[in-house]
């Protein structure tokens, strides 16, 4: 067998992709976005619902896609609900490093998240791990309203 | 149905002529299943090419000295050697371009924009790459034109039988592909272009996915246009050729415009070179022409009717093969088509598929395949693509099967 295979889709990220968390919609929302991966067809809708504070109370997403795009919203979802502006900023930052670095440490903080490490030794697949990262990203700054994002026209710096 | 084989090749030799073949890849031996992207390149075109730069690299149609008239002639008469192969009737039938893409974009800017105004139609398929229809969208948005679609049936070929309410007088344009590289139909061309001739429409036919796998003859076609790309048939990239009848390709106003294609020129205005020379404007693909006429010399050497044959027998053996998976769904007709199988698993997500499948040296597709409506038609975000050549093997099948049963192991 392969090690990068198994250390990608661990047991936990395969259960989050069959059996996804915080899927579905979210009557309340404040602010819908549409993320859409046209390299391979992966979209994802998520619904936020923003405090007064600017802080996460609540999050649902629905879609389609690979098992790393399933798994990684699906973790997302449930580590950033009731976490704050900041707190979100932080952590999406910590991700992408995860992601994408090849020495990045990982954070205690990401809990979970820190299984999706295996992409890295996937560049092609970083994207797919991103996707519901640059929703969350751009629900941030659009606060209010409905609105699509696209891993080709919205690189995160 | 079934074709006895028409040569005796050895296919197994004729793969050492491809040292990629023999490479690994993490740890696995390749199995190259994505030659409809691009095929790989036998060491006699490689030799070639490196022969020309090591010995004959001068630029074309402009120095007097000895080594630019080798080049020249290099060059033309590997225009001579496509027109052979094409069955055109004069080398100045073909325009050498980048590749199917800026072939298409060519007839779409400059022969749409002369002769497309607002009303007329353009007539596509559903199963149109996108190099096939963006093009045309953009034209269709500059001169008013309007777009229609040939639909696609569910089992993968065209709906033949709505082709003469679709094809009305104001149709001007029918461009269709000759084989779809998501589904793997072959489209019945010459009844197609003689239907289009029926009420003046033009014809474009996309080759990219068959000018090196079978035998192909414009005039028996009867199409106006043709493109195809060098890299999908063992020629190098950033080569490609349009083909256009004679007397339309002379009634196309130039695309590009400086050196190479003018006669002469003063500051404020020029007089231009006849077809195809009009079309190539700055200095051509000189290595990558040579390349393409050495491509074309090998696949001549196998022979096109051994190599469709190969091909196709390869195609039906994956079929059979395939379904013996668990929740296997493969896209486009059972018999009648191409070198290549694209396909969904219930076990996972294509492209979870083929990044399984490449840790074991196995490279496919996964995705859209620049074929987003078409996906969009059969309601899939994507599927997994192998496609073949003459250098794959009923063995390497044999492996794709065992690697898909290992995923579905793994993912279920
Ligand atoms: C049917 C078809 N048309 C057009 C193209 C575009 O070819 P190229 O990218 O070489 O211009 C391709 C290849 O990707 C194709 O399969």
């Amino acid at each position: 067998m392969s090690p990068e295979l198994d250390e990608l889709y661990q047991e936990v990220i395969l259960d989050h992709s069959r059996r996804p968390r915080n899927f579905g919609e979210l009557a309340d929302a404040t602010v819908r976005v549409h993320g859409d991966n046209p390299v391979c067809g992966d979209e994802i809708h998520l619904a936020v619902k923003l405090g007064v504070d600017g802080g996460l109370e609540d999050i649902k997403f629905s879609g389609h896609g690979c098992a790393i795009s399933q798994a990684s919203a699906s973790l997302m979802t449930m580590k950033l609900k009731g976490r704050s502006r900041a707190e979100i900023v932080t952590m999406l930052q910590a991700f992408h490093a995860l992601v994408t670095e090849e020495a990045a440490e990982a954070p205690k903080a990401l809990g979970d998240l820190r299984l999706m490490q295996g992409v890295r030794k996937f560049p092609q697949r970083v994207k797919c791990a991103m996707l519901a990262w640059r929703a969350v990203e751009q629900a941030l700054r659009q606060t209010v309203g409905e609105v699509t994002v696209s891993t080709e026209t919205d690189l995160m710096a | 149905m079934h074709k006895l084989p028409v040569s005796d090749v050895d296919w197994k030799v004729i793969r050492n002529d491809f040292p990629i073949l023999a490479r690994r890849v993490h740890g696995h031996p390749l199995v190259y299943f994505d030659s409809a992207a691009t095929s790989q390149k036998p060491r006699q075109v490689l030799e070639k090419v490196r022969h020309y730069y090591e010995y004959e690299n001068a630029n074309v149609h402009r120095g007097l000295h000895e080594l630019s008239s080798r080049a020249t002639e290099a060059y033309e008469s590997s225009r001579q050697r496509v027109a052979n192969y094409l069955g055109a009737a004069s080398a100045d039938e073909i325009v050498f371009t980048r590749g199917t893409t800026e072939s298409i974009n060519l007839v779409a800017q400059a022969w749409g924009e002369k002769f497309l105004r607002e009303g007329s139609v353009i007539l596509l398929t559903e199963m149109e790459h996108h190099s096939n229809l963006v093009p045309w969208q953009l034209l269709a948005e500059r001169v008013s034109a309007r777009l229609r679609f040939v639909p696609v049936r569910d089992d993968g070929t065209l709906a033949l039988d709505q082709l003469s309410s679709l094809l009305t007088p104001e149709v001007k344009l029918f461009a269709f592909t000759h084989v779809s590289n998501s589904l793997g139909t072959i489209n019945p061309v010459s009844e197609l272009c003689q239907k289009a001739r029926a009420v003046g429409a033009i014809t474009l036919v996309d080759a990219a996915q068959s000018a090196g796998h079978m035998p192909i003859d414009v005039q028996e076609l009867t199409c106006d246009f043709l493109a195809f790309s060098g890299h999908k048939m063992c020629g190098p990239t950033g080569i490609g050729v349009l083909y256009g009848r004679g007397e339309i390709l002379d009634t196309i106003p130039p695309w590009h415009g400086g050196g190479e294609m003018i006669t002469s020129v003063t500051l404020e205005k020029s007089a231009f070179k006849r077809a195809p020379h009009r079309f190539e404007a700055g200095t051509p693909n000189i290595a990558g022409a040579i390349g393409l006429a050495a491509a074309i010399d090998y696949l001549e050497r196998i022979g096109r009717p051994a190599i469709f044959e190969h091909d196709v027998e390869l195609a039906r053996y994956a079929m059979q093969r395939l379904v013996e998976l668990p929740g296997m769904r493969v896209l486009g007709p059972p018999t009648e088509r191409g070198a290549l199988v694209g396909f969904v698993m219930d076990a996972a997500h294509p492209h979870d598929l083929t990044t399984f499948a490449d840790r074991y040296g196995l490279a496919m597709r996964g995705g859209h395949h620049c074929n987003q409506p078409l996906m969009r038609r059969f309601g899939l975000p994507g599927t997994t693509r192998a496609s073949f050549y003459f250098y794959n093997t009923s063995e390497e099948i044999d492996r794709m099967v065992e690697i898909l049963h290992a995923a579905t192991r793994f993912f279920s």
